[in-house]
């Protein structure tokens, strides 16, 4: 039976990657997995921008996944970028077996506030489902308070739901169902 | 539905060309990637994309400037937003000086690239929905087969609708190319005898008697080659309507027999001697104006007045010139189909030229403009550069005075090109129109080097 499954490139808080976890078996009520720890990213470190490339984790995971699991996430506790942009939440492969999720801008702290921990988890829950979603071939989604909803800033995260509309639900559970695990 | 819009990302980076692709794959688009200039102009020339993602520098090889101005040759219209690690002031207005759409630094944030296509795909849906609503455009302005929304080819609409079912003969008068045939054939095809025949016959085309036997037919050994009897066209036309081109141009012995016909509406064929009756509606047309043939003892008045019991006057295009961009956009469109080009566009420098010249030719010649311009046109878009032909046409036919001591070989050839420009390059016409025949003509085009 084909496996969806979470991993901490690095250490990772505890809490965060068993959120992560639990998002994923709540919605796509596949089987998850959590992978023994990757080693932490240096590789894809940018001295030039002090952020790590996004891509280069990605490309590090594929190596790392193993046959039976058919989507991976990799949490990072590092703030990622791909070159064009000055930050990314998270990158996936479209349709594709992997998506990276970075932890970095999901902090109140990283804002200059106070730590909200129910915020920061929560934040964790929707940035989870939507790349694992791209994974499954959803793009975005023009609902706002859909979890597919694009967001460039902290703001339009915090407005959507962790939650797939009624369309990107249909299309989620459709993109399961083909791959034979309709759980 | 939402189009599935197509993007290019132009970068020799692998993690850059990539990253950005998948980014951009996120938010819904089909994207291709290209490693260098070169390889962006050879996908470029495969299909056009709504958007193209160009680096500035791109060694080794075309950089993004001269990538840009590469795939602008194909399409003009095209987006381009060229993209740099770093900004200067100079690369910035070169880039938009060579018709870059937008320069972006990188890194950008996510919200300025995410508003900036969707600012530029926000446009291209409306320029699809207009060109939609366009076609919507020209199917509430045709008529049949005519387009137009003047006023007075409106009213020439009313008058069709009013006696497409009679039987009364119609006159059509208007220029060369003024679409005389498609006016008779919407008459034809508006009216009761629409699933009867429609028969045309250009009486112009023909010798005096290959014409009688064309409209009547023969019977068996009439004439030398009259091997079997054969039905003319009123015969076949029984029923239905019969659509008389160019009839001035009939012999006096064909005046009377058509009259004949008219009155009678039976006839004898060649060589016969059986009265073969029909019922036939007879439309005919004329570019020359038959009032003045009459006057001057070339038609007969009576037959004159039996062709005219309708008259329709087409007016030239060059008194209905709304309908210009109505006509052009047709003809792109059914053309470009026919020639296998995919060109759905005409930008608004080329629409004025086509406003701007006299059309001699009138519909017809502005078909053939169309049709000249999409054989050369390299992107999807038809520029003012695709119809400098018609320029050249312009600055060669106005106020052409001949100047003192001219040779006679120089008024000649100027004269023979300013005909056929009036007749839209119709060699016969314009033969007819100088007393010459058509191989005289042919003969003097090939000498002063003219082309049609």
């Amino acid at each position: 039976m084909s496996v969806i499954a979470v991993a901490a490139a690095g250490m990772i808080d505890e809490e965060a990657i068993a959120e992560a976890e639990s998002s994923l078996g709540s919605v796509f009520g596949m089987k998850t997995r959590r992978l023994p720890p990757f080693p932490e990213p240096s590789y894809a470190y940018d001295a030039a921008r002090n952020q790590y490339s996004s891509t280069l984790v990605l490309r590090d995971a594929l190596g790392r996944k193993p046959q039976d699991v058919v989507k991976l996430l990799v949490v990072v506790d590092a703030d990622v970028f791909i070159p064009m942009l000055s930050f990314v939440y998270g990158q996936a492969q479209l349709d594709g077996p992997v998506a990276v999720l970075s932890l970095t801008r999901l902090r109140q702290e990283f804002y200059g506030l106070p730590e909200n921990r129910p915020l920061f988890l929560f934040r964790i829950r929707k940035e989870t489902l939507h790349e694992i979603g791209h994974c499954f071939g959803l793009t975005h989604c023009r609902d706002p308070l859909c979890t597919m909803c694009l967001s460039t800033s902290i703001q339009q995260l915090d407005r959507k739901q962790a939650e797939f509309c009624d369309g990107c639900a249909i299309l989620a559970r459709d993109a399961v169902r083909a791959m034979g695990d309709s759980g | 539905m939402r189009k599935h819009w197509e993007i290019l990302v132009v970068d020799d980076e692998p993690v850059m060309r990539e990253s950005l692709a998948e980014w951009l794959m996120e938010d819904g688009y089909s994207v291709d990637t290209a490693a260098s200039g070169k390889d962006a102009v050879a996908r470029a020339r495969e299909k056009d994309y709504a958007i193209y993602f160009l680096d500035l520098k791109m060694p080794p090889g075309i950089d993004g400037i001269e990538t840009m101005l590469e795939i602008r040759k194909l399409h003009p219209e095209a987006s381009v937003i060229i993209i740099t690690a770093y900004a200067t002031v100079d690369t910035a207005i070169t880039a938009m000086k060579e018709g870059a759409q937008e320069y972006v630094v990188k890194p950008c944030s996510p919200e300025e690239i995410s508003l900036l296509v969707g600012r530029i795909i926000k446009v291209k849906n409306l320029q699809r929905e207009n060109f939609i609503l366009r076609k919507k455009l020209t199917r509430h302005y045709r008529f049949q087969d005519i387009i137009s929304k003047s006023a007075k080819m409106i009213e020439i609409f009313d008058l069709i609708r009013e006696i497409a079912s009679l039987r009364s003969t119609v006159l059509i008068q208007g220029g060369s190319g003024t679409g005389k045939e498609l006016v008779a054939r919407a008459i034809h095809y508006s009216g009761s005898r629409a699933d009867k025949p429609f028969v045309a016959v250009s009486c112009g085309a023909l010798a005096e008697t290959l014409l009688e036997s064309e409209l009547f037919g023969h019977e068996k050994g009439s004439f030398t080659g009259a091997g079997e009897r054969k039905p003319g066209k009123f015969e076949l036309a029984d029923g239905g309507t019969l659509f008389l081109d160019e009839i001035g141009d009939i012999s006096p012995k064909l005046q009377v027999d058509l009259l004949r016909v008219l009155q009678e509406r039976s006839f004898f064929r060649v060589g016969g001697s059986e009265e073969v009756t029909v019922d036939v509606r007879v439309i005919a047309a004329t570019r020359v104006n038959l009032q003045e043939a009459v006057a001057a003892g070339h038609f007969r008045d009576d037959l004159f007045y039996r062709l005219n019991v309708i008259n329709i006057e087409i007016p030239p295009l060059r008194e209905r010139r709304e309908d210009i961009p109505l006509l052009a956009h047709d003809f792109i469109e059914r053309l470009s189909h026919e020639l296998g080009k995919e060109v759905d566009e005409i930008n608004e420098g080329a629409l004025k030229l086509l406003f701007d010249y006299d059309w001699p030719g009138n519909v017809r010649e502005l078909e053939n403009a169309v049709e000249r311009a999409l054989v050369t046109a390299k992107g999807h878009v038809l520029t003012e550069d695709d119809f400098t032909f018609l320029r050249r046409a312009q600055q060669n036919g106005n106020g052409w005075v001949a100047p003192d001591n001219v040779a006679l070989d120089e008024v000649q050839k100027q004269v023979i090109m300013a005909t056929l420009r009036r007749t839209g390059g119709n060699v016969k016409e314009a033969a007819s129109t100088l007393g010459i025949d058509r191989s005289t003509l042919y003969d003097r085009m090939r000498k002063y080097a003219i082309e049609r």
